[in-house]
């Protein structure tokens, strides 16, 4: 029996560039032409300035744990393979917020405020996660 | 300059259904039966309703139930932002009847959750994986909404230091008022031990911070405060409501997750009651997760922003407490179908017209009803009184 796919991203018009970019181990987040705005997630136009010219901007991957919680229960049956698993909100440091999953720590280990770093998770041959780490 | 309708119109027929676990029955005759007994309420038929505001699982909830109840309205609105959605169908029917639109408004809601099984996951359906929920949260594991309220919650205990045995406070007061309702499902003993002995599903959510999964329906019947005055229920007139909203189940822009838009949607429906915090007697609070109540009680206003852990605790909500709230039990305790705004509305009836024998607040003229929708998505605070 082949294993539960994990519910993967479908990537649009105006998100390819990020997913793109994720594949490519950088983390991306829309910066506008116009007024430099910068916003995650990304959309077809600017909400600062509703210009529709916006350009993907690399950031730095590092930021820090917002608010977190830790999964007892699974909303599909991939996850519930991988219980218990840390959700998190990541402040990244150039402001915007992004949701991941933190890898290669004890859930224990997870906190408010505790820094940050991205990883790469590929989990299909299209798709590459974006995801965390804490940094020591 | 908007007109202010405050008093415009009145609640004159509050019903629920049968409640609890409920097969057998399917959401639409749950809606009916509902529907009838609050008609009954109010002394009116169904040849007086000329408006259906509903919504279930069909999409094309409220010409559905048209057809079941066999009568033809001339307005409709099935808008669905989550549990607060039956506050806002109120509010909205306000508007269309004080615009000459319509004249007597159905207003339910059913659901047969528990017996379909379909929250077994404690997760409601995802999105396609094209939303922005589809690419940018789904693909990590996020249960809705409870791993966005056990976010909250994490963040408030971080920044304030509330603690396990403060949410549990609030599951065991709500247990409490169940014991004094005879339609409440869940009505035996329990303690905060108890509460805080069961699984944990999102830390820090535990079981019992949880609302109910059960089945259900209710019904409200508005009209014309002028009509109101001639029927045989005492009416409740909608003083004061507002509505705010934010996002859908993408909540990154959110800048604070403890500063929802509660105090902005509760100011603007306190002013247009002409009401202040220190009138309102009934405090009905849409208790979907413990945490939810302790932020809204800080949000709306009745205690200092970090101060919700002390506020509620030694039983302060329950009853004979120094702030009874949700005297039906809640959604914790006496039953959740899903949409729990229509039960919130129908308890705060029942208090301001007297009706609730053991659980009667000794004062009971003004009442705050408060529902949040999805994930502290958008707010709908409403004021009624007698």
């Amino acid at each position: 029996m082949s294993e539960v796919q994990r519910p993967l991203p479908r990537p649009t018009e105006a998100t390819e560039g990020y997913w793109r970019a994720a594949a490519e181990s950088r983390l991306v987040v829309q910066g506008c032409r116009a007024c430099g705005h910068r916003q995650f997630y990304p959309r077809n136009l600017c909400l600062q300035c509703q210009s529709g010219q916006i350009d993907w901007t690399e950031v730095s991957g590092l930021g820090k744990v917002y608010t977190f919680t830790v999964n007892h229960r699974a909303p599909n049956a991939y996850f519930k393979a991988r219980l218990p698993y840390v959700v998190a909100v990541v402040e990244l440091d150039e402001g915007s917020r992004v949701m991941a999953n933190i890898l290669n720590a004890a859930p224990e280990a997870v906190g408010i405020g505790k820094r940050v770093r991205v990883v790469f998770e590929k989990v299909s041959d299209e798709i590459t996660l974006p995801q965390f780490e804490l940094v020591e | 300059m908007t007109t202010n309708l405050s008093r415009s119109i009145a609640i004159v027929g509050a019903a629920e259904s049968d409640l609890g676990k409920v097969p057998g029955k399917t959401a639409l005759e749950l809606q009916a039966q509902a529907a009838r007994l609050a008609l009954d309420d109010a002394g009116l038929s169904l040849r007086d309703v000329d408006a259906i505001f509903a919504h279930t699982e069909d999409r094309f909830a409220t010409v559905q139930l048209a057809e079941y109840l066999g009568i033809q309205p001339k307005y409709v609105d099935s808008s669905n932002v989550g549990g607060m959605s039956n506050l806002m169908h109120v509010r909205h029917a306000m508007a269309a009847i004080a615009a000459g639109m319509c004249s007597v408004a159905l207003v339910t809601y059913g659901s047969t959750q528990l017996s379909d099984g379909s929250r077994k996951s404690g997760a409601v359906a995802a999105d396609s994986p094209e939303s922005p929920r589809g690419q940018f949260v789904t693909p990590y594991g996020q249960m809705s909404p409870i791993g966005y309220y056990a976010m909250v919650a994490q963040l408030h205990m971080h920044r304030y230091g509330t603690t396990p045995k403060d949410l549990a406070e609030v599951a065991v007061a709500a247990r409490k008022w169940a014991q004094l309702n005879p339609k409440a499902y869940r009505r035996e003993e329990t303690s905060i031990e108890e509460v805080m002995a069961s699984p944990v599903i999102a830390s820090p959510l535990r079981t019992r911070d949880c609302c109910l999964v059960t089945d259900g329906g209710g019904a409200l019947i508005i009209t014309s405060a002028e009509r109101a005055r001639d029927l045989k229920s005492k009416p409740v007139y909608v003083m004061g409501a507002a509505e705010t909203f934010s996002h859908h189940y993408t909540p990154l822009s959110t800048a604070d997750w403890l500063d929802t838009r509660v105090a902005e949607t509760a100011d603007e429906a306190l002013r247009m009651a002409g009401v202040t915090r220190a009138d309102i007697d009934v405090v009905q609070i849409y208790d979907h997760f413990t945490i939810g109540v302790i932020q809204a009680l800080e949000e709306l206003g009745f205690c200092k922003r970090g101060e919700g852990g002390a506020f509620v605790a030694d039983g302060a909500l329950g009853p004979g407490g120094r702030f009874p709230i949700n005297t039906s039990g809640g959604g914790l305790s006496y039953g959740h179908p899903g949409m729990f705004g229509m039960f919130v509305l129908i308890e705060a009836v029942r208090q301001l017209r007297g009706e609730c024998g053991a659980r009667q607040l000794p004062k009971a003229d003004v009442a705050l009803c408060h529902a949040p929708g999805l994930v502290f998505s958008c707010n709908t605070t409403m004021i009624l009184g007698v």
